[in-house]
């Protein structure tokens, strides 16, 4: 075994009474892609921002090349030759590609064009070195991203849940983009919490749990069953047999719905279709910024439309408000939980209260605190939230009971019509599959459920039918027995033609 | 023909302390450094200028007391948004008041005191061309200076190294922090080329414009400078250009009143700020150009 590259020891770093990392050892050898796999909260993100330089760590040492160093900022790590992606890219908008890149690189504008294009056909990483950012797709945003790590000639590469952004094919693009590096003799850190994905490319992954790393394994040897249940530390409940699709009638349509947003970097909606039934989950599938996040607006009521463009119950709901629609059994779950689907500084008394107030918490115009209180005890225990009770602040959940929290709030309304945005993401594993679970128990009851993810493992495992958004227009649907990935990897990516030839 | 003459040379001198400020604003915004002290900061330049200037007699230290003084005051607004994170708003109106008090103080033995102006600078036989000449090349030098300053800030922000790193500490300080450059520094930098700039501008004003010195003589122009930058989108030909605009109309209300046209003068007095502000207001609709252009983290706070 060679010398590793970056050898980190006993590593503890702790915030306030969380121990984000517990004496984590953690080691990289040159020329391999090694995986940090951990459920949200396991300290992978703790560990990466100690090697980055964002992080001091409060024990434990890291030595690089056979030498303790001690990382104090990020500069310091890229002057180490220690570079990384983001999750949620670091780049400016407004420049161009090579403006981006230069702010990182040495060089005149010419001679950085030139390396630029190089590197660029080098490593199959094609971008157009004159375009703006913001003009640019998620994909294009991640390959600059990489480029400009690989320009400052590192030796380490750290890449954070690189994948979660791309559609299927850009993951194969990325992985032999990957290889190329290994093989060139870089190290590359891959964080995931995706097991086929880590199957598939890694040669060594350490597992992280509660802050301590749990295993080092060669996750080839390993089933995404074992490796799951290292993540984790238990099994997780197989989803029950689930009785095929009752659908019978038309809960919510919407028509030829168009929208101009005022940002004008976002897409145009255009000519949207979509008809939700009874008794079905529909899914929205598609990169997220395509436009998912307006349809949510518009769906939800804030975003007024023309009334007959939004049909709930043959009933012309397109200009009425969010509250209008909660009464009459439109139920939305937003993809931000803090902020849009609870106030963070306000108990999760408070919060019930803010959508059920209507639901015999009133009386004769005034709240009716110790209702509230009791609903509140309920909404926590349905889901079991873990929480100190109905007075903890929201802001003090986890995102992950936060969001059982929301779901068990929405669902105690026994909605008719339930639309949840990317109801697992940040999501534990355990609390995703119990929120999956009872979005399935909805549709068992005859619930009309509508889901928008990126995880299109999660669509085609809980939805009868899906859709894809891309750049403000929606593919018509197909069961989800009917298609594979491959083909809705395809119309992610714009080419609807391919969708519809599967539905034949 | 005289008149064109005198309403040419005019707008640009009348410009010509907008200008200074205007670009040091701008160039502070792109940073992401929303300064509303300007106004306070024209106003110590004025004062300092006029004192410095006639004090030592020579114009030269009158502009530099200016700039630094100003450069000074910017420090302190430096100091308290970025060290100590306090709001850029708050913490702008207040360096303004300080600076319209501070001015009131330097310049209170010196109350309608006059200069004789900084001179006219003939810029040798291009001031001899008939018409042109008295119209651009026989003004003072800080008016060509003026005038550099719009070309110069140009290309620093469009066409040099460090104009990149401030329009990306503007865009996202995060992002820029993330990459390693020094945003607090940059920040600091920016606004205090700024305060100096202001400083410069003010001092403009009570040395050369109208050269006495008379509390509250920089009469809401400070605040014309906020405006420019904001309506003319961050571009600098459009900053410049409603400067110009504003110095035009400023002149116009001189000669309505000299050709004794009875118009309310408290209405021709307040025509300038209206003119100028509608029309930036007007040129200045295309969401996706002041999506490109504007600081996206003006007036936000960092925190490491």
């Amino acid at each position: 075994m060679a010398d590793p590259i970056l050898n980190i020891s006993g590593v503890t770093k702790i915030y306030g009474r969380t121990v984000a990392n517990d004496a984590v050892d953690f080691q990289v050898e040159t020329g391999q892609i090694h995986a940090v796999l951990g459920e949200n909260g396991a300290g992978k993100s703790t560990l990466m921002k100690v090697i980055y330089g964002v992080v001091k760590p409060d024990a434990g040492t890291v030595s690089w090349q056979g030498e303790t160093v001690d990382i104090a900022s990020p500069a310091e790590a890229r002057r180490l030759g220690i570079g990384m992606v983001f999750q949620h890219f670091s780049l400016f908008e407004t420049l161009t590609v090579t403006e981006n890149i230069s702010l990182a690189v040495e060089g005149s504008k010419a001679e950085l064009t030139a390396r630029i294009r190089s590197a660029s056909e080098r490593f199959g990483l094609e971008v157009e070195p004159d375009a703006r950012v913001h003009a640019l797709t998620v994909g294009e945003r991640q390959r600059i991203e990489i480029l400009r790590c690989i320009l400052q000639e590192p030796k380490l590469i750290i890449l954070d849940e690189p994948t979660s952004v791309l559609p299927p094919q850009g993951i194969a693009k990325l992985f032999e983009t990957l290889k190329t590096l290994a093989a060139e003799g870089i190290a590359v850190v891959f964080i995931s919490h995706k097991l086929d994905e880590i199957r598939a490319l890694c040669d060594t992954a350490t597992i992280m749990r509660g802050g301590r790393v749990v295993g080092v394994v060669n996750p080839a040897e390993e089933t995404s069953k074992s490796l799951t249940q290292m993540m984790i530390g238990q099994e997780i409940a197989e989803f029950g047999t689930r009785a095929p699709a009752t659908a019978s009638r038309e809960i919510l349509r919407v028509e030829g719905l168009d929208h101009v947003p005022e940002d004008p970097y976002a897409p145009r909606l255009s000519g949207l279709e979509l008809s939700l039934r009874s008794g079905e989950i529909l899914g929205i599938a598609g990169v997220s910024g395509n436009g998912q996040g307006a349809l949510m607006r518009v769906l939800a009521g804030e975003i007024p439309t023309p009334p007959d463009t939004v049909i709930l119950q043959g009933e012309a709901i397109g200009a009425t408000g969010p509250e209008a629609r909660r009464r009459k059994g439109l139920h939305f779950i937003p993809e931000e939980r803090l902020g849009r689907g609870a106030v963070p500084g306000h108990s999760l008394a408070e919060n019930v209260g803010l959508t059920t107030f209507h639901s015999g918490l009133l009386s004769s115009g005034f709240l009716n605190l110790r209702k509230r209180r009791a609903r509140a005890a309920e909404t926590i225990e349905k889901m079991d939230v873990r929480c100190s009770g109905p007075d903890a602040a929201a802001q003090s959940l986890s995102g992950g009971n936060l969001q059982k929290f929301i779901v068990s709030r929405e669902m105690a309304l026994s909605p008719q019509v339930l639309i949840a945005e990317q109801p697992t993401w940040g999501v534990d594993v355990g609390a995703a599959a119990a929120i999956r679970q009872r979005l399935l128990d909805l549709r068992a009851q005859g619930v009309a459920v509508l889901i928008v993810s990126e995880e299109l493992e999660e669509l085609m495992e809980i939805c009868d039918r899906i859709q894809v958004m891309f750049r403000g227009r929606l593919s018509p649907a197909v069961a989800a027995g009917q298609t594979d990935i491959d083909h809705i990897g395809l119309a992610m990516a714009g080419d609807f033609d391919e969708l519809e030839a599967t539905h034949g | 023909m005289d008149v064109l003459i005198f309403m040419v040379s005019g707008t640009l001198a009348a410009a010509t302390a907008l200008i200074f400020a205007a670009m040091g604003e701008l160039v502070a915004e792109k940073s992401g450094m929303l300064n509303l002290g300007i106004e306070g900061m024209m106003a110590t330049g004025a004062a300092m200028g006029f004192v410095a200037a006639t004090v030592s007699g020579s114009y030269t230290v009158g502009f530099l007391a200016a700039a630094v003084l100003g450069a000074l005051l910017s420090a302190v607004f430096a100091v308290l948004t970025l060290v100590f994170r306090a709001n850029q708003t708050a913490s702008g109106l207040a360096i303004g008041i300080l600076g319209l008090g501070l001015s009131s103080a330097i310049g209170k033995k010196f109350e309608s005191m006059t200069l004789p102006g900084v001179p006219d600078l003939p810029l040798g036989p291009l001031a001899q061309i008939p018409v042109i000449g008295p119209m651009f090349f026989q003004l003072d030098v800080m008016v060509y200076l003026s005038i550099v300053l719009v070309f110069a800030t140009w290309y620093m922000l469009n066409r040099t190294r460090l104009g990149l790193t401030i329009r990306a500490v503007g865009e996202s300080p995060e992002n820029a922090h993330a990459l390693g450059l020094p945003v607090l520094w940059i920040r600091a930098g920016c606004v205090a080329f700024g305060g100096a700039m202001a400083g410069i501008g003010g001092a403009y004003m009570s040395t050369a414009y109208t050269p006495l010195w008379a509390e509250g003589m920089i009469a809401g122009r400070g605040w014309i400078v906020v405006a420019l930058t904001v309506f003319g989108t961050w571009m600098v030909p459009r900053v410049a250009f409603g400067a110009y605009l504003f110095g035009s109309i400023s002149l116009l209300e001189l000669s309505i009143q000299a050709l004794g046209v009875n118009v309310p003068s408290q209405l021709m007095s307040a025509l300038p700020y209206l003119v100028t502000i509608f029309m930036l207001a007007l040129i200045s609709r295309n969401t996706l150009f002041i999506r490109l252009n504007s600081p996206a983290s003006l007036g936000a706070t960092f925190r490491l």
